[in-house]
């Protein structure tokens, strides 16, 4: 039931992705300033924008498990999070590789949007120590939650206080989708569905995963009998209870 | 809800008091490191951006001590379940938590202030008295708040020593940043300007920011 779609969604991205890297190297101009390097800009900021979206979206679904309490809000909150840090890991890369073309230095403190995505990025890394501290599924879910909504606000303010920090601001000439010409704005507009794209399918993907495996221990456990589960080894990833086998599912039903 | 509050608050600080267990390890913390900076530096007086570094850097460490230590008792010896089994708002114990590391803090400051003005600070700490204040209460406060959060988040689990500041020092770092960019004018040669009231007023926001997301969620920490 989880893989559905997956199929379409996987071909689209590959074709949007695609579509997009052609768009970099073939039809957008070269900047006239930074030449070839400003190429990584389609990469970079649709990854950075997509991972703290990803991040806040990690938020919100923590807020509906909160609410609702349903252990299938927790797993895609934990995804969400988990495939928007891998995404964050890549920004920081190749942001690193941006400041050191244009910069001359791998790092550079003032610009306010790389330090507050660092400062992001260092918070969100305890996300995973965190759950894996926590041996109780339930409240592993539960606190993790907690960490997520408020890491998910964090991400906002945390933004606000970094810039307001940095007096002089970098001119932003490639900062904002706004002030580029035709060409350049319809290649990043391309290369941010591709990602977003791209995140929607890992998402999807690693929930499947986690599902189909889910299902087969269940199965397993069916064929080999009723025997007593072995304990649960230790995980960050969210425990999720098999659903019962389709069979066993209505004998109970007629049975009762 | 206020009855509640001024019980925990008092039998926190009676535990303190008997026990002694945070405020003096946290004064003694900040002093010493002091007397680190001033070796790791080799400087003898410091002011302006380096003066009010020291002081937060320094002031946030102590305060980490604090918060590791802030519901060991309770996750410990049953505190979190005698609460539990008293029919009270939870929220209470959010706030009277944070009062109590509130208070850790303002004795901490009461001891570190001077004795950071006495060994290290070049210009006189008097100049800058009224103003250092307030920018030291915003940022005991958000201390507070966030420390309350992350302590609770921290406690019952099996790394409670590690995750705590791993988790509380990303959060502190907008705290940082206003209250060293507030204080550093404050500590500089000749006092000349004052705290800008942007910083204050960043300060006060995430106080506020914060105080609501943790009033809002710390009930589903003490569920069990």
């Amino acid at each position: 039931m989880y893989g559905k779609g997956l199929r379409a969604l996987s071909i689209s991205t590959a074709a949007v992705m695609a579509l997009a890297l052609g768009l970099v190297f073939f039809y957008a101009p070269l900047e006239a300033e930074q030449g070839f390097l400003q190429k990584i800009f389609y990469v970079h900021v649709p990854l950075a924008i997509v991972s703290l979206c990803g991040f806040v979206l990690g938020g919100l679904l923590a807020i509906q498990h909160l609410r609702t309490r349903e252990p299938r809000w927790d797993m895609r909150s934990y995804v969400a999070i988990h495939i928007s840090l891998v995404f964050a890991v890549a920004t920081l890369i190749t942001g690193s590789i941006w400041a050191k073309g244009s910069w001359g230095h791998w790092w550079v403190w003032n610009e306010p949007t790389l330090v507050s995505f660092l400062i992001v990025f260092l918070l969100y890394a305890t996300y995973q120590p965190l759950r894996f501290a926590i041996e109780d599924p339930e409240r592993q879910a539960r606190y993790a939650s907690v960490f997520a909504v408020t890491a998910g606000a964090f991400v906002p303010m945390n933004f606000i206080a970094v810039r307001l920090s940095t007096a002089y601001l970098h001119p932003r000439v490639l900062g904002s989708a706004s002030n580029l010409p035709g060409s350049m704005r319809l290649t990043f507009i391309v290369s941010l569905i591709a990602i977003a794209l791209l995140y929607a399918t890992l998402c999807k993907y690693e929930l499947t995963a986690k599902h189909t495996r889910a299902q087969l221990r269940a199965l397993r456990r069916r064929l080999i009998g009723d025997q007593p589960q072995a304990r649960r080894p230790r995980s960050a990833a969210p425990a999720l209870a098999p659903s019962p086998p389709a069979r066993a599912r209505t004998a109970a039903g007629t049975g009762a | 809800m206020r009855g509640t509050v001024g019980a925990l608050l008092r039998k926190e600080l009676l535990v303190e008091l008997r026990t002694l267990e945070s405020v003096p390890g946290m004064s003694l913390f900040a002093v010493t490191t002091f007397v680190i900076f001033h070796f790791a530096l080799n400087r003898n007086s410091v002011d302006g951006d380096l003066a009010a570094g020291i002081l937060w850097v320094t002031l946030l460490f102590a305060a980490i001590l604090g918060v590791n230590r802030l519901f060991v008792a309770d996750a410990d010896q049953g505190g979190f379940d005698a609460f539990l089994l008293a029919p009270v708002d939870r929220t209470a114990m959010f706030v009277a938590k944070a009062l109590t590391l509130l208070a850790f803090l303002v004795v901490l400051e009461i001891v570190a202030v001077p004795a950071f003005g006495l060994l290290l600070l070049g210009p006189s700490l008097g100049a800058a008295m009224p103003e250092l204040l307030l920018v030291l209460a915003l940022g005991d406060v958000g201390i507070a708040v966030i420390g309350t959060m992350v302590a609770a988040l921290a406690v019952r689990t099996r790394a409670r020593d590690l995750l705590g500041p791993l988790l509380a020092l990303p959060l502190f770092v907008p705290i940082v940043i206003g209250g060293a960019r507030a204080s550093a004018p404050l500590l500089a040669l000749g006092h000349q300007t004052a705290a800008s009231g942007r910083w204050l007023a960043t300060l006060g926001l995430y106080d506020l920011l914060f105080g609501l997301i943790a009033y809002a969620l710390f009930d589903y920490l003490l569920e069990d």
